[in-house]
């Protein structure tokens, strides 16, 4: 589905390793190196490589000639840029106004409970994510969720239950 | 292209459409999408070919219909049906045209002379649902750049100017600034490069119009901004998208590139003086970049803070130079105003509010969905005619506009009609279109609550007043919600809203304290019952869980 694309693209068609930094490298050129440009660039980097590391944003830092600390301070301020790895699965529950209305936060509850992580965490074994979303504008579909990329219609707490067990989570 | 081969384009390309047996337009928009559009889309498209109609019946995706509860939603041209949702295998019954099929799909048929079409009025989306956005040619067959090629060639960028101030179109991203006035105001600035900025970082939760816009007719955004550079003068656009809608972006940069192609955009646009470039610029998920300083700051690469006010964008924006920002609805009008003049636009509307406004919407209510409505429909008709009132069994309590800075409007202000300042009085805003429904089962204080958590969580930090503010007066809502709040907290929580509004320095802050004003002023009751009673009357914020767990 197209709203975690940018995400799910990351964790399994990731290009190969070798090819990542050329294509970094290409996407700083297009913008002739302009610290203007630091947003695009941070982009194209979690999208090659699924999430920022500090060795990541120093290069960034130092090709495109802005201080480290301006590139840290505009990575902490969007919710977009993750400074650490997904887990193998992803759920994102939609928190828009509609999803609210019709019971999103039990579902949020739901599984930061079973995954045991704070929402925009991953569970300690590594194999779920669990993030809420502003609105993903499928009001009509409310409450939704967004599962490894597809989105799931009017889904209840027992829905994520049994797919919560289907994938093994204990 | 010159202008005679736009109009050669434009009538060829209908005379092509016509020739077609049929066109089966499919919603490829994100809501119908995830009701199992594309396998829908798919199963047409394969039995088509079975039949051996290629080249007779088309299939294309095209944007938002509209009734997105229905989803997912397929239009068959031939004798203007539309279906609703449908499984792979109803739908290739489509393509047949026999009476048999016809009595399968039957049930799946949705009446289009019901209110829920009849009481809408489409400028913005006269095209959502009728063309295919990934083909230029369908624009353009439907009438597009025709706006443009008349600009270029028979007026002036003052009268550009002159047109849209006379036709009262206002600002659709909520505050309602006079947009002609804020064309001139750039264009009168004497430093250059000028810049034309499109606000698409639709940040409400339960508002997807832009979004719905921008999948369904990109290019009529496009046509908007270039009529708004050849006014104010600049030669660059940017489009500020949120980087969330994946799929809004995707067609966009499609659209530029097909504009391009065709030169009506980019170096000597319809081979006339006039250049126009417009790029795509993705957000990175900060609602404050919403406000159009803080936006400013994300395209320059920066954390997206807003400034003091004035200067204003208008003066010095972009890089210090005069930059013209819009909200992408507002851009959608321009091309429909250019063309069929300020006159037609004027008549539509009230005194004060002019034009259509697109709403998404949502909640509690039957027919969720994207609608447009003239200014001034009364709230009354929207909700009960169009969106088919709430869930039988359930009552209605409140419609919610204009997001985490608007309010919540009971049921004895329902006959209100939709525009700018009649919204305001009864304090809420129109905000960028959100409309969410709620019923007996949503706690006011919990929904103040929620939109609270959410400035919280957006506030930048840079001025204390809301970042500070804003985790105070959740702080006491949550205690309120819990049953743990006095009296005393009520008139704390009205000092520190009077307080958010006069000392934030942007949007976000001044507004954060409505969703409580507003819920106060008309369910102070709600609030009252958990503190005095500790009990909540709609049982569905902490206490209510509470006793449930209790139980």
């Amino acid at each position: 589905m197209p709203e975690t694309q940018t995400q799910t693209k990351s964790a399994a068609g990731a290009p190969p390793k070798d090819n990542r930094e050329r294509m970094l490298e290409r996407a700083m050129s297009r913008h002739n190196y302009s610290g203007d440009a630091l947003i695009e660039v941070l982009h194209t980097a979690q999208e090659l490589y699924g999430h920022l590391t500090p060795q990541l944003l120093a290069t960034i830092a130092r090709k495109l000639k802005l201080p480290p600390s301006r590139v840290l301070g505009v990575v902490t301020f969007y919710h977009f840029f993750s400074l650490a790895p997904k887990g193998e699965h992803t759920f994102i529950v939609c928190t828009g106004t509609a999803c609210y209305v019709k019971g999103a936060q039990a579902l949020l509850d739901k599984l930061t409970h079973r995954c045991r992580c704070k929402p925009g965490g991953t569970s300690p074994d590594g194999k779920v994510s669990v993030a809420g979303a502003r609105c993903i504008g499928s009001c009509g579909l409310a409450p939704a969720v967004i599962y490894d990329g597809n989105i799931l219609a009017r889904v209840t707490p027992e829905q994520l239950d049994a797919e919560l067990d289907r994938i093994g989570v204990q | 292209m010159t202008i005679e081969e736009l109009e050669q384009l434009r009538i060829q390309e209908q005379e092509r459409q016509r020739r077609l047996e049929n066109r089966i337009y499919c919603c490829s928009a994100a809501g119908c999408l995830s009701s199992g559009g594309h396998q829908v889309r798919q199963a047409i498209t394969e039995a088509v070919k079975a039949q051996g109609l290629d080249g007779k019946v088309e299939v294309c995706g095209t944007g938002c219909m509209g009734l997105c509860s229905r989803g997912p939603l397929v239009r068959s041209e031939r004798d203007d049906r539309l279906y609703g949702e449908l499984t792979p295998e109803e739908a290739a019954e489509l393509v047949r045209a026999s009476a048999e099929a016809e009595a399968k799909l039957a049930a799946r048929r949705i009446d289009t002379s019901s209110p829920f079409f009849s009481k809408q009025l489409k400028i913005v989306l006269a095209n959502s649902g009728k063309v295919d956005p990934e083909r230029i040619q369908d624009y353009i067959a439907a009438g597009g750049y025709q706006a443009l090629a008349k600009a270029l060639t028979e007026m002036t960028p003052q009268e550009v100017i002159e047109e849209i101030k006379n036709s009262g179109l206002r600002g659709r991203g909520g505050a309602g600034y006079a947009t002609g006035i804020k064309w001139e105001l750039v264009a009168r600035q004497p430093a250059s490069p000028k810049y034309v900025v499109c606000n698409a970082d639709e940040g409400d939760p339960g508002a997807f119009m832009d979004r719905s816009v921008l999948e369904g007719d990109p290019h009529r955004v496009l046509e908007g901004m270039a009529l708004a550079g050849y006014a104010v003068g600049a030669q660059q656009g940017y489009i500020y998208v949120r980087g969330e809608y994946a799929l809004a972006i995707q067609r966009l940069q499609t659209a530029i590139k097909q504009a391009e192609r065709e030169h009506l955009l980019g170096n000597r646009v319809l081979e006339t003086g006039f250049q126009f470039r417009i790029d795509v610029r993705i957000g990175a998920g900060a609602f404050v970049c919403g406000e159009e300083t803080a936006l400013i700051a994300s395209i320059e690469g920066k954390r997206g803070q807003p400034k003091q006010r004035p200067p204003y964008p208008s003066e010095s924006g972009l890089w210090g130079k005069p930059t013209l920002i819009n909200n992408v609805e507002t851009y959608a009008n321009v091309p429909a105003i250019i063309e069929r003049g300020a006159e037609w636009f004027a008549s539509i509307g009230t005194e004060s509010s002019k034009g259509t406004k697109v709403f998404a919407l949502a909640g509690r209510v039957q027919n969720t969905g994207l609608i447009e409505v003239p200014m001034g429909t009364p709230l009354r008709t929207i909700l009960f005619d169009i969106g088919g009132g709430v869930p039988e069994g359930s009552e209605f309590k409140a419609a919610q506009t204009g997001g985490p800075s608007g309010g919540c409007i009971p049921a004895e202000h329902l006959d209100t009609p939709v525009d700018y300042e009649s919204l305001q009085k009864i304090g809420s805003i129109m905000g960028s279109g959100g409309l969410i429904v709620m019923d007996n089962t949503s706690c006011m204080v919990d929904v103040a609550r929620f939109f609270m958590e959410f400035c919280m969580d957006e506030s930048c930090g840079k001025c204390i007043p809301c970042r500070a503010g804003t985790v105070q007066m959740h702080e006491i809502l949550e205690r309120i919600t819990k049953g743990e709040a006095s009296m005393e907290d009520l008139d704390l929580l009205e000092q520190m809203a009077a307080l958010l509004k006069e000392a934030s320095l942007c949007g976000l802050g001044q507004t954060a304290p409505n969703p409580v004003l507003s819920t106060l002023q008309y369910f102070r009751q709600e609030y009252e019952a958990h503190i005095k009673e500790g009990r909540c009357p709609a049982g569905h914020c902490s206490i209510a869980r509470a006793e449930e767990v209790r139980r």
